[in-house]
């Protein structure tokens, strides 16, 4: 679904990813791990078409994607989540749900919204920035699951939040796969990375340095552990 | 009460007539908010553009024999597309510099288009009729008599502020707008638009101010300085309301307006320099202006 090949990005004059190559297939749940600053947000950005600039190839669903500008690579299917959530403080939490343009038929609907997150449909007339950092993050996962998007970038879902609302972003992610939808999640927590995803990209300076099926995850502690440095 | 009332009146007349520059001062500074705030420019043609839309309204009826409904429409229209042209061309190169050079082209542009009426035009200004439709007797408010056109800028002026309002706060639209305010990359990201959004979004700016422009032309001689006389009002009227708050510029546009014409009852000489008192004022205790977010 996701071919990356040779992915470099800018910000300004620093040179961030230096030839990053992953696949995505169609259906998986397939994480970044990695210290602080080895380039996970900048290999999501840069998918996104939100660096200043990148080069080297991404091909979605075999259309090559590296010059498009960011709308036309959302018009293709591909959904970011930021970090830092972006819940706009000057519209409802209503307006921010319905703010992305639908881009393809979605299996879900406001009512399916509503039962995944019945917090959301009690608050629906506040500013988006009044809700909980926990109900911020349902409401930025919660507002591209209605746009038919196939494949939901997340940056660090789980960042700062308590543990009883990491368990109900892990239902959440767990509902994506159910509903057939792919994911390429960045997380520094890896016990929840664990549960969720079927294979872990490790990255280091900017490259994949490796990669870990679920199935070897077992097998290959040690190693993560000398990686990610806990 | 008869004394009181002696009193009152040329207070509310004085208010009253200063409603109408605060009509004025409104919609231009409406225009300036909206582009401030989603193209993060200082529009300093926005005088220029106001004066276009006069002389606009005034070559419409000249060469071609379109009066004022037809120029109402048909101005604000020609002078908005001038206004996406310039963005496309000039404008839209300069997002990722400091403000300081989205201001500098601008006021150049005011320049060059105030130089060109001028030398074309001359400044002692061209005549535009009060339209057939407003000869009649003046709406009896009670207090005064105000002249029907006086009247209709008004409640034009009311409408449009109140409409663009509505359609920033409360459509689909307006919440793209909104957000992209906040955050144009995530927006653009979900698959909008953004950068013909912002094209959108000055034209139509710049096609408010030259509707204010057409709604001037009949009170106020059409001539290449009109423009400069309002604008820097205008600025005092954004800076008082809170740069980039739509709300914030409507009402201190009326409330300026009006503030204005009090001043003039009771000491005639500052009523020209009161709205620039109130601005200093203002910055000095809440430098965000008004209805600005700090």
């Amino acid at each position: 679904m996701l071919e990356v090949r040779g992915l470099e990005a800018w910000y300004g004059e620093s040179h961030v990813l230096h030839g990053v190559d992953l696949d995505v297939g169609d259906g998986e749940i397939v994480t970044l791990l990695g210290r602080n600053g080895a380039g996970k947000s900048t290999t999501i950005k840069a998918i996104m078409g939100v660096v200043e600039s990148r080069k080297g190839s991404i091909r979605y669903n075999g259309t090559e994607t590296i010059g498009l500008a960011p709308d036309r690579i959302a018009r293709l299917g591909i959904a970011w989540c930021p970090e830092e959530r972006g819940i706009f403080a000057s519209l409802t939490v209503k307006e921010n749900l319905l703010l992305p343009p639908e881009i393809a038929p979605s299996q879900v609907d406001l009512d399916r919204i509503y039962t995944l997150f019945p917090n959301l449909k009690e608050r629906l007339s506040s500013p988006g920035t009044k809700l909980s950092g926990g109900e911020q993050q349902m409401l930025a996962i919660a507002r591209i699951m209605r746009t038919g998007a196939k494949l939901m970038l997340l940056d660090e879902p789980t960042e700062g939040l308590a543990p009883v609302i990491i368990q109900q972003i892990g239902r959440t992610v767990q509902a994506l796969k159910e509903i057939g939808l792919t994911v390429l999640l960045v997380e520094q927590n890896f016990r929840f990375a664990q549960k969720v995803a079927d294979r872990h990209y490790v990255m280091e300076h900017g490259r994949i340095v490796d990669m870990i099926p679920r199935a070897e995850l077992e097998a290959s502690m040690d190693r993560l552990h000398s990686y990610l440095g806990v | 009460m008869t004394e009181l009332w002696y009193d009152l009146e040329p207070f509310l007349q004085q208010g009253t007539l200063g409603l109408v520059n605060g009509a004025f001062y409104a919609l231009l500074s409406l225009g300036l908010a909206v582009i401030f705030g989603m193209l993060n420019v200082i529009n300093f043609a926005h005088g220029a553009q106001f004066m276009l839309g006069a002389v606009v309204a005034w070559m419409l009826l000249t060469y071609a024999g379109i009066g004022y409904w037809g120029a109402l429409l048909l101005s604000p229209l020609i002078v908005g597309l001038l206004g996406v042209v310039i963005e496309r061309t000039m404008i839209s190169r300069l997002y990722k510099l400091d403000h300081l050079y989205g201001l500098l082209l601008t006021f150049g542009l005011a320049l060059i288009i105030e130089g060109l009426v001028r030398n074309q035009y001359g400044v002692s200004g061209l005549p535009y009729g009060v339209p057939d439709a407003f000869r009649m007797p003046p709406v009896d408010l009670g207090y005064m008599l105000m002249p029907a056109y006086r009247f209709w800028i008004v409640v034009v002026s009311i409408t449009v502020c109140l409409g663009t309002w509505y359609a920033i706060e409360k459509t689909k639209l307006g919440s793209y707008l909104r957000a992209a305010v906040e955050r144009p990359q995530l927006v653009q990201a979900f698959g909008v638009n953004v950068p013909l959004m912002m094209t959108a979004t000055y034209g139509t700016g710049v096609a408010l101010a030259a509707f204010a422009g057409v709604l001037a032309a009949p009170v106020y001689s059409v001539h290449p300085g009109m423009g400069a006389n309002f604008i820097i009002i205008v600025f005092a009227v954004v800076v008082i309301g809170g740069m980039g708050s739509i709300m914030g510029s409507v009402v201190s546009g009326y409330a300026l307006g009006m503030i204005e014409g009090f001043t003039r009852v009771y000491y005639p000489e500052a009523s020209a320099t009161v709205v620039f008192v109130i601005m200093a004022i203002v910055l000095l205790v809440r430098p965000a202006g008004l209805f600005g977010r700090a």
